[in-house]
């Protein structure tokens, strides 16, 4: 795939400082103009490990990883034996010239003269950014405000070793050309996945906020939690999975938008909470960051493996809503989506992400939070008569959700079948009317549903199917495929229900050929597109290995599946 | 003035007899005592016999599911604190399937305050053994008798410092009402171990074995003696005192966030300029 984009994997152990440079380069290179897009590849463990922290950045919009690599940084020896087969024509590697790595494609770094031993990763920041033809002043502003923290002395030292390393690289002669200039991303931010859900909850009056640390939700409790007291907002780190999402109802239910965030196992443990949300008809924002499973599995490694999990988690029948963010601005987006249909139709809503996707930082345009107005919890106190009916049998469904203590009406809720008035009750008509009333909340779901993206030919030789995260790598692979002549669209979800067959059958019937792109083992979307709409994708681009897919995955797959 | 008629009366779903009726009437008797309208006032049960109370008075109310009435009654009080936060559950319930949020609980020592109708065995799902059951206690399930050693929530309690650990007996209506309006009143977790007969499925602790060894703590007993009151707790046989057996003065959870110093969460406006100083953040 010809490209003109530049990929830098910085790879080490863990506590080299991986993530240090790896985040103070983003920044640096996006401050500069460039789209960025990063991967990060990590071993569950605290020390030691194999790390790699990848960065492509780009003059236009980065929308997918790529796996040739032009700059490795390699902050250990064991960095290049891993990963010298992927070093591009143009690519070479920066190593230590102590470590009598022999390769011509090497650039040796004296950093054991400089005495860099215990801010090697300063230097190589210092290396690479020189290389790259950035600004030394902007590089040296940049890494301050990433260590504001640091006492005087310590950021001095930094200094004067990034400058060291700076000057010295510049004087290289080396055959790398410098990336065009851009101004593509000049003012944008630099968030990750993760990031981009906290300040969409953040935006949407989000006040309750708990959660059991999981890989690789933690960092939204952990963004959330550094500005609770400004914000106004409770950040509980509860005793397990159960408790935090029955917290997080508790909190709904007097009155407070609320928000858990896990990984599949913790979410197993979730999952009566979720039914008990969708019978007390408590509003419940329910992010899931998925991980490979089963069990375990590989805790800090990405999968979309969990989709039928979260469509069929919960005991009895009940409306959801899930979505699945594939950019950092959907990330945002959806979750204030979420906070939106989770109160006005006092369900349990679902942002499924995955690993990957929670941890790659990319640029985004800032967000326009002038217009952004938060949710309003509950009904209007007023319009209410006595007795008040917390669950009124009514057209759409959808009951007046009064707050317990905001007025003198009394506010029951139960998670047995109840009457209107929220008691409990055997009485077999009103449990049929009950479910009936709670279900005609789906009609008003399925009416504000998201349709897929569909970009692309109309009638294409190939329609490639994704959802969530894979997005940018099959749109990338789609551009591709339109530049050597092919007929391609592209029907991407970012919402996986309610699923209309309106909505997208037209689609598949008008591609020769169709091929669905998911990062799991069995193919769920493509058994979901069937159940909902009958039509069957035979043809299946999968990923399971815990890695995300790319556009060059992608590319090898079709290969393999004759498309 | 709130009376207790301001509770109202409800047809209920219990056995004749049963301990339940009485902990209903002291749960509404403390109430009105405390001077609380019903509206300020919010249970969280979970499910058994004794989670359904809260039906049977005028209140706010969340039933939730079996063991987590805790949390949910943690959720809303952060969300609210104006709310009185009363959690009315059953042993089963709150000993057993809702163990880690008990212990959890105690530790926070938020401003709840906690019924626990504790019968020594499950009711609901017709007599199996609880947690507080004794060792050997025979019942279909446990033929042999039950092989584990009872759970003994109040030592648990005063071990753990809780910040109210009281005994009451459901045969002593007047006596219970006042330790519930007591924790009510106490800030911080309050734990009311409430033994209760249940005429149906336990034919050991029976309302006359109860009337037999329940007697009141002296008036000059010290409740800041932590070492009286942990040996207070494992008096059982022959002997079992009832009242508050033990209270501190500990932080509460609430005093740890100066956010809830502020007034009700619930009430709050979000500020967006916060929000636009965040966003910044990210460039």
């Amino acid at each position: 795939m010809a490209d003109s984009t530049i990929n830098i994997v910085i790879g080490g152990e863990a506590g080299q400082g991986l993530l240090t440079v790896g985040q103070i380069l983003v920044k640096c290179i996006a401050k500069s103009g460039y789209s960025i897009l990063v991967t990060q590849d990590s071993q569950s463990r605290i020390r030691g490990g194999h790390n790699t922290f990848t960065i492509r950045m780009g003059t236009q919009k980065v929308v997918a990883p790529k796996e040739a690599v032009d700059i490795l940084l390699a902050l250990n020896k064991e960095t290049v034996g891993l990963h010298k087969s992927d070093i591009s024509s143009r690519g070479f590697i920066i190593v230590d010239e102590g470590w009598g790595v022999d390769e011509n494609i090497c650039l040796k770094v004296p950093f054991g003269k400089w005495g860099a031993d215990g801010s090697m990763n300063i230097c190589a920041l210092g290396v690479v950014t020189a290389l790259l033809g950035l600004d030394r002043k902007l590089v040296l502003e940049t890494m301050n405000r990433f260590f504001g923290s640091l006492d005087e002395q310590r950021l001095q030292e930094n200094r004067a070793m990034l400058e060291l390393a700076f000057s010295w690289a510049q004087e290289q002669s080396i055959s790398f050309e410098e990336p065009t200039p851009s101004s593509y991303a000049l003012n944008h931010l630099v968030m990750n996945g993760n990031d981009a859900i906290a300040l969409g909850a953040l935006t949407s009056g989000l006040k309750f906020y708990s959660f059991y640390p999981m890989t690789p939700a933690t960092p939204i409790g952990v963004t959330l939690a550094g500005k609770a007291e400004e914000t106004g907002v409770i950040v509980e780190q509860a005793e397990d999975e159960i408790a935090a999402i029955n917290m997080a109802i508790g909190a709904s239910f007097a009155g407070g938008p609320s928000m858990v965030g896990t990984s599949g196992g913790g979410f197993a443990l979730m999952v009566e909470g979720v039914s008990l949300a969708a019978m007390t008809e408590t509003p419940i924002v329910i992010v899931m960051a998925q991980r490979p499973g089963p069990a375990t599995g590989l805790p800090t490694r990405t999968e979309q493996g969990d989709l039928e999990f979260v469509l069929h988690a919960g005991h009895g029948e009940f409306p959801r809503a899930v979505f699945a963010p594939g950019t950092i601005d959907e990330c945002f987006h959806l979750t204030r989506r979420a906070f939106d249909l989770a109160e006005r139709f006092q369900s349990p809503v679902f942002i499924l992400t995955d690993h990957f996707l929670s941890d790659s930082f990319r640029d985004t345009p800032p967000f326009d939070l002038s217009s952004l107005l938060p949710v309003t919890p509950g009904s209007d106190t007023e319009a209410q008569s006595s007795p008040y009916r917390r669950f009124a049998f009514t057209e759409n469904g959808v009951s007046p959700r009064l707050l317990p203590g905001s007025s003198k009406h009394l506010v029951v809720a139960d998670s047995d079948e109840h009457t209107e008035e929220g008691h409990i009750t055997e009485d077999l008509t009103i449990r049929k009317r009950m479910v009936d009333k709670r279900l005609r909340k789906q009609d008003g779901l399925i009416h504000e549903v998201l349709p897929p993206d569909v970009q692309g030919d109309k009638r294409p030789d190939l329609m490639l199917v994704s959802w969530g995260s894979t997005r940018g790598a099959v749109e990338e692979v789609a551009s591709h495929l339109r530049s050597e002549g092919e007929r391609i669209k592209t029907l991407h979800f970012s919402q996986l229900w309610p699923l209309v067959p309106d909505k997208v059958l037209d689609h598949f019937e008008s591609a020769r050929d169709v091929v669905c792109v998911e990062g799991n083992a069995t193919g769920q979307m493509a058994r979901l597109i069937r159940r909902e709409t009958g039509f069957h994708i035979e043809k299946r681009v999968l990923r399971y290995d815990g890695l995300p897919i790319t556009p060059e995955y992608i590319l090898r797959g079709l290969s393999v599946t004759g498309k | 003035m709130t009376t207790i008629d301001d509770y109202g009366n409800y047809e209920t779903a219990w056995c004749p007899g049963c301990g339940n009726f009485s902990i209903l009437k002291a749960v509404k008797q403390a109430l009105a005592d405390s001077g609380l309208a019903p509206h300020q006032v919010l249970i969280v049960s979970g499910i058994g016999q004794a989670a359904k109370a809260p039906h049977y008075l005028n209140a706010n109310v969340f039933n939730g599911l079996h063991g987590r009435s805790l949390p949910v009654a943690i959720g809303a009080k952060l969300m609210n604190s104006a709310l009185t936060v009363i959690v009315e559950s059953g042993d089963g319930c709150n000993y057993g399937e809702g163990g880690n949020h008990f212990l959890a609980a105690i530790r926070r020592n938020i401003d709840i305050t906690m019924v626990v109708h504790n019968n020594q065995v499950y009711g609901l799902t017709k007599g199996q053994a609880s947690p507080t059951s004794p060792e050997g206690f025979v019942t279909k399930t446990q033929p042999q008798g039950v092989a584990s050693s009872p759970f003994n929530p109040v030592t648990v309690g005063v071990a753990m410092k809780a910040g109210f650990v009281a005994r009451g007996f459901a045969g002593q209506v007047d006596h219970l009402a006042d330790l519930i309006r007591r924790g009510i009143a106490h800030r911080g977790l309050s734990l009311i171990d409430v033994l209760q007969p249940c005429v149906s499925f336990n034919k050991v602790n029976t309302f006359e074995w109860y009337q037999k060894r329940c007697y009141p703590l002296p008036d000059d007993y010290d409740v800041k003696d932590w070492e009286g009151a942990m040996k207070m707790t494992t008096q059982w046989e022959d002997k079992i005192p009832i009242g508050v057996i033990y209270q501190s003065d500990r932080k509460t959870y609430e005093d740890h966030f100066p956010l809830l110093k502020e007034g009700p969460l619930v009430d709050r406006e979000i500020d967006r300029a916060v929000i636009q100083q965040i966003m910044e953040g990210y460039r």
